[in-house]
This record gives C-alpha cells, sequence and structure tokens, in this order.
C-alpha cells in the first residue's frame, strides 16, 4: 500500500492550505510534520529536502516536491481535478491562478505592521468584490452548471471555496451581491470530503495569530 | 491555417517576456499588438478581453488566455515543451517556480524605491549564487545530460537560460562559478530557433530604460 503523502510546514495556513484542502478534497489522507523550531528547518534544509531551502515540502510517490505550485499541479493531476483536456485544464490553471493572487495578498498580509495589515485586508475585500468575484458568478450563470469547469468538479472549485470562506473571515458579507456564488458555496461545502474537511478536529487550519505570527517570523528570520 | 498567437500587452519584457522566449524556442511565429497608452488598457478592459483586469493576454486557438503561469503551461504542453509524464512535469515547474521566484526579484527592481535598490540587488545578487544557481548546476551535474529534465528540451530550460542572460544583464560574473550553467546557456542559445530569437530584429524586447518605465508606469497606473 502506497505511503500517505506528508506535509512539512509550520502549523498553520500560509502556503500549505491549499495544498491541504485538495488533498482533503480529493479524499485523500496525508501526514503532517510541523515545524516548530529554527532547529527543525535547518535539519530539513541541512539534509537536502528543501530543494531551494524553502517549505512547503509534500514528499508524495516518492519525489520531495516543493514549490506551491507545482504541488498543486501534480495533485489536482493525480487525483482527476485537472479538467479532461487541454483546453480545460489551462481555464482551471488561469482561474486558480487568479484566485491564488487574491489568496497570496491576506496571506502576506497577516505578518505586516497593522495599520499596513488592514489596509491589505480592506483591499483584499475590494479586489474580491470588484475583479475576482464576478467572473467567477459570470462563469456559473453563462453556463448554468454546478462546477466551474467542464460539468465536473476540478481544483478550480476547491480553490473558490478556499478563498470565498477565507474573505468571507474578513467580510462576513461578501458574497451578498453573488447569488449563484452563495450557491456555489452551499453546493460546494456539501460535498462528503468537504464536508468532513470542514468540520472541527479537522487538518485545516485556523487563521493567524500573533503566536503563529511570532513563530514563522523566529523560524525563517524575517 | 491556424492564426498566429496574438500578445497583449506594453513593448517591454515585464511579465510577457518569458511567454515570447516559450513561443520562440518553440518555433512558434506570433503577432503582437501594444498597449501604448492608458486607453489602450482600457479599451482592453472594457471589451471583456481581460479576464482578471491585467495583461499578459494571448489571444490563441479561440481563447483569450491570461495569468502568465496559465499562458506558459498550456505553450509547454501544447509544443511538447512539458516532459513526457506527471512526474517530469512536476519536475518541470518545480524548477521554474524557483526560478520564477528570482524572476520576479529582478523584474521589480525597477519599482523599488532607491534608497532600498543597493540591499535589493545585493540580496538578488546572493539569493542567485546562493539558492539558485547551486540547485540547477546540481541537477545538470547529476545527470550529466543536455537538458534540464528527461534528456529533452522543456520548459524549464527556455525559462533559465532567459534568466540567465537577465542575470548577466545584473552582473555578469555571478556565473562564473557555474560550468554546467554557462555550458547550458550556450548549448541552448545555439538551438536555431532560440539563436534566431537572439538576433537583433527580432521580437525579443531589451532591458527596460527610464523613458519605457515611465511610459509602463503610467499605462499601468503605478506611481
Amino acid at each position: 500500500m502506497a505511503a500517505k503523502p506528508k506535509l512539512y510546514y509550520f502549523c498553520g495556513r500560509g502556503r500549505m492550505e491549499s495544498i491541504r484542502w485538495l488533498l482533503a478534497s480529493a479524499g485523500v489522507e496525508f501526514e503532517e510534520e510541523f515545524i516548530e523550531t529554527r532547529e527543525q528547518y535547518e535539519k530539513l534544509q541541512n539534509d537536502g529536502y528543501l530543494l531551494f531551502g524553502q517549505v512547503p515540502l509534500v514528499e508524495i510517490d516518492g519525489m520531495a516536491l516543493t514549490q506551491t505550485r507545482a504541488i498543486l499541479s501534480y495533485l489536482a493531476a493525480k487525483y482527476n481535478l485537472y479538467g479532461k483536456d487541454l483546453k480545460e485544464r489551462v481555464r482551471i490553471d488561469m482561474y486558480v491562478d487568479g484566485t491564488l493572487d487574491l489568496m497570496m495578498v491576506m496571506a502576506l498580509a497577516a505578518f505586516k505592521p497593522p495599520e499596513e495589515k488592514e489596509e491589505n485586508f480592506a483591499l483584499t475585500v475590494k479586489k474580491a468584490k470588484t475583479r475576482y468575484f464576478p467572473v467567477f458568478e459570470k462563469i456559473l450563470k453563462d453556463h448554468g452548471e454546478d462546477f466551474l469547469v467542464g460539468n465536473k468538479f476540478s481544483w478550480a472549485d476547491i480553490q473558490l471555496l478556499e478563498a470565498i470562506l477565507m474573505v468571507e473571515e474578513l467580510n462576513a458579507s461578501v458574497l451578498c451581491d453573488f447569488p449563484l456564488l452563495k450557491a456555489f458555496k452551499t453546493r460546494i461545502s456539501n460535498i462528503p470530503t468537504i464536508k468532513k474537511f470542514l468540520q472541527p478536529g479537522s487538518q485545516r487550519k485556523p487563521a493567524p495569530d500573533s503566536h503563529y505570527i511570532e513563530l514563522v517570523r523566529h523560524i525563517l528570520q524575517f | 491555417m491556424a492564426a498566429k498567437p496574438k500578445l497583449h500587452y506594453f513593448n517591454g519584457r515585464g511579465r510577457m517576456e518569458c511567454i515570447r522566449w516559450l513561443l520562440a524556442a518553440a518555433g512558434v511565429e506570433f503577432e503582437e499588438k501594444f498597449i501604448e497608452s492608458p486607453e489602450d488598457l482600457e479599451k482592453l478592459k472594457k471589451d471583456g478581453s481581460l479576464m482578471f483586469q491585467q495583461v499578459p493576454m494571448v489571444e490563441i486557438d479561440g481563447m483569450k488566455m491570461v495569468q502568465t503561469r496559465a499562458i506558459l503551461n498550456y505553450i509547454a504542453t501544447k509544443y511538447n515543451l512539458y516532459g513526457k509524464d506527471m512526474k517530469e512535469r512536476a519536475l518541470i515547474d518545480m524548477y521554474v517556480e524557483g526560478m520564477a521566484d528570482l524572476y520576479e526579484m529582478i523584474l521589480l527592481l525597477p519599482l523599488c524605491p532607491p534608497d532600498q535598490k543597493d540591499a535589493k540587488v545585493a540580496l538578488i545578487k546572493e539569493r542567485t549564487i546562493n539558492r539558485y544557481f547551486p540547485v540547477f548546476e546540481k541537477v545538470l551535474k547529476s545527470h550529466g545530460q543536455d537538458y534540464l529534465v528527461g534528456n529533452k528540451l522543456s520548459k524549464a530550460d527556455v525559462y533559465l537560460v532567459e534568466l540567465l542572460y537577465i542575470v548577466e544583464e545584473l552582473d555578469p560574473s555571478l556565473i562564473t562559478s557555474f560550468p554546467l550553467l554557462k555550458a547550458l546557456k550556450t548549448r541552448i542559445s545555439n538551438l536555431p530557433t532560440v539563436k534566431k530569437f537572439l538576433q537583433p530584429g527580432s521580437q525579443r524586447k531589451p532591458p527596460m530604460d527610464e523613458k519605457s518605465l515611465e511610459k509602463a508606469k503610467k499605462i499601468f497606473n503605478i506611481k
């Protein structure tokens, strides 16, 4: 029996959370090793597991994969969440890249000084409402299907749900002008694997708190 | 006959250059429509041509493609520059994502405030010789082949060689201790399609000067 994928990261969302979402949605069990000290991090670097000296790291299928997007693309392909052909794949890539752009602003904002952090959070909500969510609302409206691409559950749906939930943490009413996205959110959240991941006690991580931020700053030395 | 891909961007490198390199290396002829003013960009946005209101945008195979990575991956797949299977693709992606991190630092340098510039350049040089170049030198050494992945030209080789040229423009001494990278650069540069692209008069764009930086800032409304 193949070993479970093993994730190496801090015990928090950061750049690993999208990977956890994708694995969980695909119904794949995974293990996690949490980096809690500078020594642990340096050991990973010195043991040669981190190609560019950085995490996330995912051990899977005999490979030590780093670089978030490389990992996500591999997982999407492996678990049939990448569309049926090249044209569907590029649409998934476009949607996911846009969504990840939005989420990155939020993830990095957590590490900024309080005033800049608030500004960035406000900017995230604004971009979500004016640049990103309207696009996905229109896509759903134009084809009237349950999923973003090819009438089939894909990475694009998972990534969008994750983004919606993250932005809602900043502004609970952000979906008020987007009825199809609201329905989408409910529908995708009810998929059994995702429903399970959304329960307390799953491997889903909470939003960063000051303890997490301090820990990451200390370990990554910035 | 299929229409040539059409690239929409300003007349400069920016985030479109790596796409130009990949198309050129694949021997694909392409057209370019340059955004010369804020009004040009507005028009593209109003026409609904830009999914997230941003460029690069490439018209190809009946689609208006956006997002640099999505475009590169599409071209790589279409022209067989993406390895032979999922595992090779993962390696190619991993290498290119690392290269892209360094590329991004250099790309954003012109927008760096003057008082931070020296520190930024020092960081770029340090990362180049300590974090990035050693990885690719080691990959080439480990298999002794002509290309980074699967003994075949891929998106990873093209992207790396473009990066090597950009780093050379910043500081030619940085590549000195990396003989295999030097050899890769020469080898890839001698491929007929790449050689052609490196000639004057090709669609390759020069480094940004003050004037084109000001123009780009105006178009994209960057302070």
